[in-house]
């Protein structure tokens, strides 16, 4: 990988002017695919800003959506987001470390059903997100759960979608604790749930929480699934609980693009602007604890 | 499997037992773990399920070979024609244009991160293509159709497009496939052995030679993963032509107008409250297992192709 050591020592003969040339212009058109990337992301972020600026303020925070485009705004939306999120923190936490857990310190590879398991976890991480949406539909809204368009159903959907995310992070977490750490403690006389209790898991605890910040920002931005399990129509209230009806940023954002008014593109701008900071704010957490607390053992 | 049993030989199959033995309900909590592990086996099972039932219903109503071959896609009118094929066709067409986009400019720059890029720069480079990775699917649409489209597409370069159209849906969609393609097959890359590369410098090779036929050939498996990955997730991804890409479920391969794709077909009408049993909420899981079924079978074989590079140089 590392370039430098691929120099050859010796003296070679001298490339002809047109291979170098050919070195040269390959080495641009590499580097052109990446500014491409760069470009884009540069281009998108300066347009979002451009537009939803002018409308990006408090107000937009502390208003219900309306018709009216002078006074709507996204509370709802931002409080309905934040409640669906807390719903699946709280089922991926304890269910992915869980699986991680078990997968990394109890699983016999021997037997098929944890094979099927691994395999299965990596099916499902590239299953689409709407697929999700469907089976939230058919489980959580209607169906065996029929719990109703509401925010449990919005949050176990997601939940549900990032799951896998939240289980290969978490293994990855607790496969770098080193074995001696556990030897240690076993050879101490501690029992296995022990050991896992309180050496293996604290020691993973930043790669996992790493993990489950990734996983919620993914969650955060996805829209496809909340369109199947979240009502159509709008909701110009905050949900109350559980088994409230909600909407999301996303789905607002996508409301108001799709209203033909210019006014209506400002505010999914803006609302777009809204989300970009908390997923960057997000991130930029998931990389300070990653930085600040990962282990080099 | 392959990275699965390097990490074996701790844990439960340990060699040596060490330990106090377990005290009583440490059974339980592993039965609990273990029940957490299962909740991921049961999502499929719940999504397998839940896409059988109303499909097999579906086809109650509706011949499977009007389904599979059929070339209308009216299933709100009032004589309505269920033939999916427009709808693939659409998927498709977008799929290909994104992937047009993606695999060059993918691959271009796994070459450079693995192959060109100071150590350095890579640790700038790579962010910046996660951060691509994570930038929600609303913002690509939102992005696709006030920008691209009129801007670049219609302004920039005066093409003849319509406001919705597949054009720009895809080449959008290209960016958000591009990380994938580009993160996978630089893993693929950066697992062929420094020896190859050695070999290759030693008899006189250039970089842009043992780039290209000794790395690149080398990782093929790889980077052929890395695109079959790239184009499931094109074909799933639901949003941006559920924005920018129209709602027309169309024979044509024209791009500069609008298409509809599976998912944007499910979002559209799963949306728009369809009474349920009808045959129209019938239609949402019908397409959902056709997509699911395409998606699947293209996510088995991108895990083959990993599993055979793995499997030469780890």
């Amino acid at each position: 990988m590392s370039v430098e050591a691929t120099r050859p020592a010796v003296t070679l003969p001298k490339a002809s002017g047109r291979e170098r040339l050919r070195e040269r212009s390959f080495r641009v058109l590499l580097i052109g695919c990446l500014v491409a990337s760069v470009l884009m992301l540069g281009v998108l972020f300066f347009d979002v800003i451009r537009r939803g600026a002018s409308e990006f303020d408090l107000q937009l925070l502390t208003s219900f959506p309306s018709i009216n485009p002078a006074i709507a705004g996204l509370e709802s939306a931002l409080v309905g987001t934040l409640a669906i999120m807390a719903v699946c923190a709280l089922f991926i936490v304890p269910v992915g470390v869980a699986s991680a857990v078990y997968l990394e310190e109890f699983a016999d590879r021997d037997r098929w059903y944890n094979r099927f398991i691994e395999v299965n976890i990596q099916n499902l991480a590239a299953v689409p997100s709407i697929v999700y949406g469907i089976l939230g539909l058919a489980f959580l809204v209607h169906g065996p759960l029929s719990l109703g368009r509401v925010v449990l159903s919005g949050g176990l959907t997601l939940a549900l979608l990032v799951l896998p995310v939240v289980i290969i992070t978490g293994r990855e977490a607790i496969r770098a604790v080193p074995p001696s750490i556990r030897e240690g403690s076993m050879a101490l006389g501690a029992t296995q749930w022990q050991t896992i209790w309180k050496q293996v898991l604290p020691a993973s605890i930043p790669g996992t929480a790493t993990g489950v910040i990734l996983a919620l920002s993914r969650a955060i931005g996805e829209t496809a699934p909340l369109i199947l399990v979240a009502t159509a129509t709008f909701i110009a209230f905050n949900p109350t609980g559980p088994f409230s009806s909600f909407t999301a940023l996303p789905l607002q954002i996508l409301d108001w693009i799709r209203r033909p008014q210019d006014e209506f593109q400002v505010l999914a701008a803006a609302a777009i602007l809204v989300l970009l900071v908390l997923l960057l704010s997000m991130n930029s957490v998931a990389i300070w604890l990653r930085n600040r607390y990962e282990q080099k053992w | 499997m392959e990275a699965g049993t390097q990490a074996a030989g701790r844990g439960a199959s340990g060699a040596i037992a060490l330990g106090a033995p377990p005290r009583r309900g440490e059974k339980i909590i592993k039965g609990l773990l273990f029940t957490a592990a299962a909740v991921s086996v049961l999502t499929t099972l719940g999504i397998v399920a839940s896409l059988i039932e109303e499909t097999v219903s579906f086809f109650g109503d509706v011949g499977i070979f009007d389904y599979l071959f059929g070339t209308e896609w009216t299933p709100l009118f009032s004589d309505p024609q269920f033939g999916v094929i427009p709808l693939i066709e659409g998927t498709l067409l977008i799929t290909a244009i994104a992937l047009l986009v993606a695999i060059p400019l993918g691959i271009g720059s796994a070459i450079y991160l693995s192959e060109y890029a100071r150590p350095s720069v890579r640790k700038v480079l790579k962010p910046v293509l996660e951060v691509l990775a994570g930038i929600p699917t609303i913002v690509f649409g939102y992005f696709a159709l006030t920008f691209f489209t009129p801007i670049v597409l219609q302004d920039l370069l005066s093409l003849d497009v319509d406001v919705f159209n597949a054009l720009s849906a895809g080449i959008i969609m290209g960016f958000l496939v591009l990380p994938t393609i580009a993160s996978v097959s630089e893993d693929a890359m950066s697992a062929v052995p420094q020896s190859l590369r050695d070999g290759a410098y030693g008899l006189g090779g250039s970089r842009l030679q043992v780039s290209l036929r000794v790395v690149l050939a080398a990782a093929l498996s790889g980077v052929v993963a890395a695109i079959v990955l790239g184009a499931s997730r094109a074909i799933g991804e639901t949003v941006i032509v559920l924005v920018a890409g129209g709602l027309v479920p169309s024979l044509g391969v024209d791009p500069t107008t609008p298409h509809e794709t599976m998912t944007a077909f499910i979002a559209a009408t799963a949306g728009g409250e369809v009474p349920v049993g009808s045959t129209g909420y019938k239609t949402i899981f019908a397409v959902g297992a056709t997509l699911f079924a395409i998606t699947l079978l293209l996510n088995v074989l991108s895990i083959g192709f990993v599993r055979r590079y793995r499997q030469v140089y780890e």
